[in-house]
């Protein structure tokens, strides 16, 4: 008797693996970010209209994420973070992620243009081409930078909302820019002191691995001390305020701190006790960029200068 | 064994589906959303479409009216 097989084990993914490639946790900041970036702005946007175009934002920024998966593909498959993902997986194919993450881009780019202005469309483009060409194709794999200049992906949301409200850049939408630009390196350099992943196993040369791993405490300092000016001069344009300066310096303070303390630390020390500082420091970039934003909400709330 | 016995891929295939469907409707829903706000707002209801028509023209304060030819 013939017995057919068919499907045994078939790829065949649900709905929320379709959801997972545009990396749902990603987009949480960035709807978080942009909606700063919208609400501070000083252009009155329809509630309505603000919703969308947030709306929009996080979905451009989430078909950037399902490109970086299509490409990635090799890389995720290889990491113990990244093996569940819907592709390294086999529930999702390659190029049913491409083409969700390209269809989705070109959604997300209209109709943010329709709904708010085509500045701000062009300018979310630029952010998924920035996302999935110059930081997922060409630096990811090339240069221990890559988290540096990858993290202006991240660091476009608050402008593309400023861009929603006002149609345009300013002082107020670079410094938001600087803010996230410069807070990235020390997040994700904090991170990766304490997931031991195999970067290198995966060709991606993170610095951890290319310069080693007091290079990377010396990085961390340093882009601490880069980083508090820029919070701080955001507190003096016509979007900040009292509270924000007090957060943001007590902030900055405790980050810089943070900072210095993974810097002191000899490897055998953070090995024994765990990363236990390190860890620590990744859990105050954490509340630091969040607050920060909050921050600004409330200051907004409370009056500006 | 039933006709009618569900495979475990039916349901993954129906969340598909479904989920698919709240999408389509939900975009459906915001783009007349976003009509209603523009329109209200003043925003005009046509485009230019290789003509110039009064439709399409910006709303301007009343003017006064000229004289009958």
């Amino acid at each position: 008797m013939a017995e057919t097989q068919i499907y045994e084990g078939a790829p065949e993914a649900e709905f929320r693996d379709y959801v997972a490639l545009l990396k749902p946790r990603v987009m949480s900041l960035v709807v978080f970010t942009a909606f700063v970036g919208l609400f501070v702005a000083p252009v009155d946007v329809h509630p309505f209209i603000a919703f969308c175009a947030v709306l929009f934002i996080a979905l451009g920024g989430g078909a950037s994420g399902a490109l970086n998966m299509w490409y990635d593909a090799d890389i995720d498959a290889v990491m113990k973070r990244t093996q569940s993902r819907p592709i390294p997986a086999g529930r999702v194919q390659g190029n049913e992620a491409l083409a969700v993450g390209l269809t989705l881009s070109g959604f997300a780019v209209m109709m943010l243009g329709l709904a708010a202005n085509w500045f701000a469309a062009g300018f979310l483009a630029f952010t998924i081409f920035f996302y999935a060409v110059v930081y997922t194709m060409w630096l990811k794999r090339w240069t221990p930078q890559n988290i540096v200049i990858g993290g202006a992906a991240g660091a476009f949301p608050p402008m593309i909302g400023w861009a929603c409200a006002t149609g345009g850049i300013s002082i107020e939408s670079l410094l938001m820019f600087a803010v996230i630009f410069f807070w990235t390196p020390p997040h994700f350099w904090a991170l990766a002191l304490f997931m031991k992943e195999d970067y290198h196993k995966a060709g991606v040369p993170m610095l951890t691995v290319t310069h080693g791993r007091a290079a990377t405490r010396r990085h961390i300092f340093a882009y601490t001390l880069v980083l508090a000016p820029f919070s701080i001069w955001l507190g003096l344009t016509s979007i900040g305020g009292p509270i924000y300066l007090a957060v943001s310096v007590v902030l900055n303070l405790l980050f810089i701190m943070g900072g210095w303390n993974v810097l002191r630390r000899d490897e055998d020390v953070a090995v024994a006790d765990g990363y236990a500082v390190e860890r620590r420091v990744f859990k105050l970039s954490l509340y630091y960029l969040f607050l920060h934003f909050m921050a600004l909400l409330v200051q907004h709330w409370a009056g500006a200068w | 064994m039933p006709m009618r016995t569900e495979h475990e891929l039916h349901g993954r295939r129906r969340s598909r589906n479904v989920g698919l469907g709240l999408v389509l409707i939900g975009f459906v829903a915001l783009v007349f959303g976003l009509t209603v706000v523009k329109v209200r707002q003043g925003d005009l209801m046509e485009a230019f479409d290789h003509q110039p028509r009064i439709s399409e023209t910006p709303l301007t304060p009343a003017q006064p009216e000229e004289a009958a030819e």
